[in-house]
C-alpha cells in the first residue's frame, strides 16, 4: 500500500543505467525496485528507512558498551563475579516478560493494519504492561545489588554491567513514554496517515530492543555465568 | 519472478502489502514467537546442564543468540531478501560489519595488551608460591 504510488511515476522515466535485469533501453519502461527508477519514495518508506538508520546506530551504541563488558568481564578487583551475583529465574522471567511484549506489539501492528481502534489499544496496554513488568523486575534486581555494596562503583566489571544493561533499560523506559504517547494519539486523532508512521517507527523501535536484549541476556548473563 | 511491474521499495519493518489478511499476519508474528521462545529456552538449558562439554558453551550461546535475532528479524521485523527490501538489508550489513570492527576490534587489542600488562602483587605473590 505505501510503495505502490511510486509506481505510476516511475513509468514516465526515464532510462535507468542501472536496470540489470531485462537489458538496458527496453526495459525503460520497467521500474527498478531498489535503485530509486520508481520515482520518489512514499513518505511511509522514507520516514521508516531513516528511522531503521537511527535504530542501527543505536545498535553501534549498545556495541561500545558490549565491547567494554567484555573488556572488563574478568575485571572485578576482587569483588564479586557475575556468576555469584545473578539470578537465572529473575533474568528467565525478565526475557519472557520482553518476548511476549514483543510479540503483543506486532499484534497491535496488525491490529492497527486493518484499523481496529479496540485490539490496537489493547495490545498496546498489555505490550506496556509487561514492559512495566519487565522494568520493575530489573530495577530490583539494581536495588538488591546496590544494597549488597555492588553498585557501579566496586569494581570494572559492575561499571560496565550497570552501564550496559542500565542503558537497555532506559531504552524501555523511553519506550513506554513512547507507547503512552501512541495509545493517546490513536485514541485521539485516529489512524491518520502520520499516527500510521509514528506507530510503524515504535513497531520498529519496540522490536530492535527485544533483539538488544537478546545479546545482553547471551553475552552479560549467560555466558558471564559460566566464568 | 513474476512478470508484472514491482511496486518500489517497502518500508522497515513493514509486512507485505499484498498478504493483509489478519491470521496470516498473526500467524507469522505467532510463528516468529514459538522459534525465539524455543531458543531461548535453549540457552538457558545449555547454561544449567551439562549437556555440552563445557568450553564450547560460550560458541554456542553466540550462535543461538544469532539464530534467534535472525528470527526477530525476519518474523517481527519483516526484513526479507526481496529487491523491494534491498536498502533495509544493505543498511543492517553496514550496520553488523560496524558492530564486528567494535566488539572483535576491542577484544582482540585489549586482550593482547592484557597479555602485556604486569601482574598485579596478587598474582605476583601466587607466581612465587
Amino acid at each position: 500500500m505505501s510503495a505502490t504510488d511510486a509506481v505510476g511515476q516511475g513509468l514516465a522515466r526515464d532510462v535507468d543505467p542501472y536496470l540489470l535485469r531485462r537489458g538496458g533501453g527496453h526495459a525503460s519502461r520497467v521500474a527498478a525496485t531498489g535503485r530509486g527508477a520508481g520515482g520518489p519514495a512514499s513518505k511511509t518508506v522514507v520516514v521508516a528507512y531513516g528511522f531503521w538508520l537511527f535504530l542501527l546506530s543505536d545498535i553501534v551504541l549498545f556495541s561500545c558498551l558490549f565491547a567494554a563488558h567484555a573488556v572488563l568481564q574478568t575485571a572485578i578487583a576482587d569483588g564479586p563475579a557475575g556468576h555469584e551475583l545473578f539470578k537465572p529465574t529473575n533474568i528467565a522471567i525478565e526475557t519472557a516478560c520482553l518476548l511476549l511484549s514483543s510479540f503483543t506489539c506486532g499484534m497491535s501492528a496488525v491490529a492497527c493494519g486493518v484499523r481496529n481502534l479496540l485490539w490496537t489499544q489493547v495490545a498496546l496496554l498489555v505490550t506496556g504492561l509487561l514492559g512495566v513488568a519487565f522494568l520493575v523486575l530489573e530495577a530490583n534486581d539494581f536495588a538488591e545489588l546496590v544494597a549488597q555494596d555492588f553498585g557501579p562503583q566496586r569494581s570494572a566489571f559492575l561499571s560496565s554491567f550497570f552501564a550496559v544493561v542500565g542503558c537497555h533499560g532506559l531504552h524501555v523506559s523511553a519506550g513506554l513514554l513512547w507507547l503512552g504517547t501512541m495509545m493517546a494519539q490513536i485514541f485521539v486523532k485516529g489512524f491518520r496517515a502520520d499516527i500510521l508512521r509514528r506507530m510503524l517507527c515504535f513497531n520498529l523501535f519496540w522490536h530492535v530492543l527485544d533483539i538488544i536484549w537478546v545479546a545482553l541476556f547471551t553475552i552479560v548473563y549467560l555466558i558471564g555465568e559460566g566464568r | 519472478m513474476s512478470d508484472h511491474l514491482d511496486t518500489g521499495d517497502v518500508a522497515a519493518g513493514f509486512p507485505q502489502p499484498h498478504e493483509y489478511t489478519v491470521w496470516e499476519d498473526v500467524q507469522g508474528y505467532l510463528f516468529g514467537l514459538v522459534l525465539a521462545a524455543l531458543l531461548t529456552v535453549a540457552s538457558f538449558y545449555l547454561v544449567y546442564t551439562h549437556l555440552i562439554w563445557a568450553p564450547a558453551i560460550p560458541i554456542a550461546l553466540v550462535m543461538l543468540a544469532v539464530a534467534q535475532i535472525g528470527v526477530h528479524l525476519v518474523f517481527f521485523l519483516h526484513l526479507t531478501t526481496a529487491p523491494d527490501n534491498i536498502n533495509n538489508v544493505l543498511a543492517l550489513a553496514f550496520g553488523v560489519l560496524i558492530v564486528a570492527l567494535i566488539i572483535g576490534g576491542s577484544v582482540w587489542i585489549m586482550g593482547h595488551l592484557d597479555e602485556r600488562m604486569m601482574p598485579s602483587m596478587n598474582q605476583m605473590m601466587q607466581m612465587q608460591r
